[in-house]
C-alpha cells in the first residue's frame, strides 16, 4: 500500500511539470523562450565578467539550450496562430520549409554546442556565439514585436 | 457666352500652369551643391548609418554580396510596392552620375533626368546630410563592385503613379528642418546623435507615425508607428518608451540584445547590422540623443 502510494505521489511529481506546461502551445512555447532569455542573460553575464565563470553553470546553459530547441517546433500547431499575445509571424505557417530549415539548424548548432562541453569562459563564448546567432536570423522573419 | 468660355479656358490655362510649376522638382541651388572630391574610407561609415544595403542590396545578403547594390527586394506598403533600384557604379547604376546629379538624389529626392523620387527612398531624412558627407558617400560607392541589370521600375496605381504629384507632397511634407529643437548647451554627442538619426540613419521614417499622405507626423516623432509593410509595430523609442540607459541601448545597436537578453528581430535585425558596424562613439551619439528628444506618450 506504502509502495503504491509513493509510486502513485512519484509518478505525480514526474507528470505535474509536463502537465503544468501544457496550458497551451502559446503558453509553452512563451515560456520556452523565456527561459532561453534567462540562460542568455546569465551566459552574458558570464562572458562580460560580471559574475565569474563557473563551467557547470555554462554547460548547463548549453544543454538547456539544446533541450529547448528540440522541444521548441512542436508548440505551433495550426490551431495556435493567434490569440494570448503570440509574436509568432505568419511566415511560421506560410512557409513551413523555411521554418523548418531554421528550426532545424537552431537544433543543430545548440546541440553541437552542448557536444563542445567548454572548459574556459574563451571557448564559452565560441560554443555560445554558435548557439545566438540564432536568434537575430529566426526573429528576423519568425517573429513580429507587438509593442 | 464666348467671353465667359474664354476666361474659363483662360483660368484653367493659368491653373495648369500654376500647378505645372508648383510640382516641379526643386534641384539644390549651385551653392549648396556638394563639392568634391569625397573620402571613400570616411563614406564607409556614412553607407553603414544610412542602411543603404539593407534596401539596395538582395535580399538576405550576408557579407561582401551586401555591398552589390544591383537593387533589393520590393518594398511592400499600402501605398504599393515600391521597388529599389540598382545604385551600383556600373551602366545599369549611378556609374555615369556626377556628385551633383547624385546629391540632388540624396538631398532633393529628384533624379538626374528631372523626375521626382517617391518618398519610400528615404532622401526625407538624408536631406539633413552635410553636403561633405554626401560627397564621401558618393566616393564609396563608387569604389563598389557594379552590379549588371536594372530591375523593373516602381509602378504604383493611379494617381500615385503621377510623379509630378510628389511636387505637392514635397511641398508640405519636405523640408531640411531639425525635427528636434536641443537647447543651446546640448552636449555634442547628442548633437552627434541629433545628425545622425535624423539625417543618414533616417530612424523617424519608420519609428515615427505618418498623417493620411504618409508624411511623417512631427509631433510623434520616434514615439513608434505601424510598420509599413502591416508586420506589426515599430517601437516608441522616446523616453516615454525607451527606458535602457544610453549603454544599454549602445549595447542594444551593437549587439542585438535587450538589457534583458531578449534579441533584437524583424526589420531591426538589419538595422542592427548596420548600426554595429560604426564606431562606438557613433552609437553612444545616438543613445544620448534617444534619451534627449521628448517622449511621446
Amino acid at each position: 500500500m506504502m509502495r503504491a502510494v509513493l509510486a502513485a505521489v512519484l509518478a505525480t511529481a514526474v507528470i505535474l511539470p509536463a502537465t503544468m506546461a501544457t496550458a497551451g502551445p502559446i503558453e509553452d512555447r512563451k515560456a520556452i523562450m523565456k527561459g532561453n532569455g534567462r540562460d542568455t542573460k546569465l551566459a552574458g553575464d558570464m562572458l562580460k565578467g560580471a559574475v565569474p565563470f563557473d563551467a557547470a553553470a555554462a554547460n548547463k546553459i548549453l544543454a538547456n539550450y539544446a533541450a529547448a530547441a528540440k522541444a521548441f517546433p512542436a508548440h505551433f500547431p495550426a490551431n495556435s496562430k493567434t490569440g494570448g499575445e503570440t509574436e509568432a509571424a505568419p511566415a511560421i505557417w506560410d512557409k513551413p520549409a523555411d521554418w523548418k530549415a531554421a528550426t532545424a539548424k537552431f537544433q543543430a548548432d545548440t546541440a553541437a554546442a552542448a557536444a563542445m562541453k567548454p572548459a574556459d569562459a574563451a571557448s564559452f563564448a565560441k560554443a555560445f556565439g554558435m548557439v545566438t546567432a540564432n536568434c537575430k536570423s529566426c526573429h528576423e522573419a519568425f517573429r513580429i514585436k507587438k509593442g | 457666352m464666348r467671353k465667359r468660355l474664354a476666361g474659363l479656358t483662360g483660368l484653367a490655362t493659368l491653373g495648369a500652369v500654376a500647378g505645372w510649376l508648383v510640382t516641379a522638382p526643386q534641384r539644390l541651388d549651385a551653392s549648396q551643391v556638394a563639392q568634391g572630391p569625397g573620402n571613400a574610407a570616411a563614406g564607409a561609415r556614412l553607407f553603414h548609418a544610412g542602411g543603404c544595403a539593407s534596401c539596395h542590396a538582395a535580399k538576405g545578403a550576408k557579407g561582401d554580396d551586401r555591398l552589390k547594390l544591383g537593387g533589393g527586394a520590393v518594398l511592400a506598403t499600402k501605398f504599393g510596392a515600391f521597388q529599389p533600384p540598382n545604385i551600383s557604379p556600373g551602366p545599369d547604376g549611378i556609374g555615369g552620375w556626377t556628385l551633383a546629379q547624385f546629391d540632388n538624389a540624396m538631398r532633393r529626392g529628384v533624379s538626374p533626368d528631372g523626375r521626382h523620387y517617391y518618398p519610400a527612398f528615404p532622401y526625407t531624412s538624408y536631406a539633413r546630410m552635410t553636403g561633405q558627407d554626401v560627397a564621401d558617400l558618393f566616393a564609396y560607392l563608387k569604389s563598389l563592385p557594379p552590379v549588371a541589370g536594372k530591375p523593373p521600375e516602381t509602378a504604383l496605381a493611379f494617381p500615385l503613379n503621377i510623379r509630378r504629384g510628389i511636387g505637392l507632397w514635397k511641398r508640405i511634407h519636405f523640408d531640411d528642418l531639425p525635427m528636434v529643437t536641443l537647447p543651446p548647451d546640448a552636449p555634442a554627442a547628442v548633437r552627434a546623435g541629433q545628425y545622425l538619426v535624423e539625417g543618414p540613419g533616417h530612424c523617424g521614417e519608420c519609428h515615427t507615425p505618418r498623417g493620411p499622405l504618409g508624411g511623417v507626423f512631427r509631433a510623434g516623432w520616434l514615439g513608434g508607428a505601424p510598420d509599413a509593410e502591416g508586420k506589426g509595430r515599430v517601437p516608441n523609442i522616446t523616453p516615454a518608451k525607451l527606458t535602457w540607459s544610453e549603454a544599454e541601448i549602445a549595447e542594444y545597436l551593437k549587439t542585438g540584445f535587450t538589457p534583458d537578453y531578449d534579441s533584437v528581430g524583424g526589420t531591426m535585425v538589419e538595422v542592427q547590422a548596420n548600426m554595429a558596424a560604426l564606431p562606438d562613439e557613433d552609437r553612444a551619439a545616438i543613445a544620448a540623443y534617444l534619451k534627449a528628444v521628448p517622449a511621446v506618450k
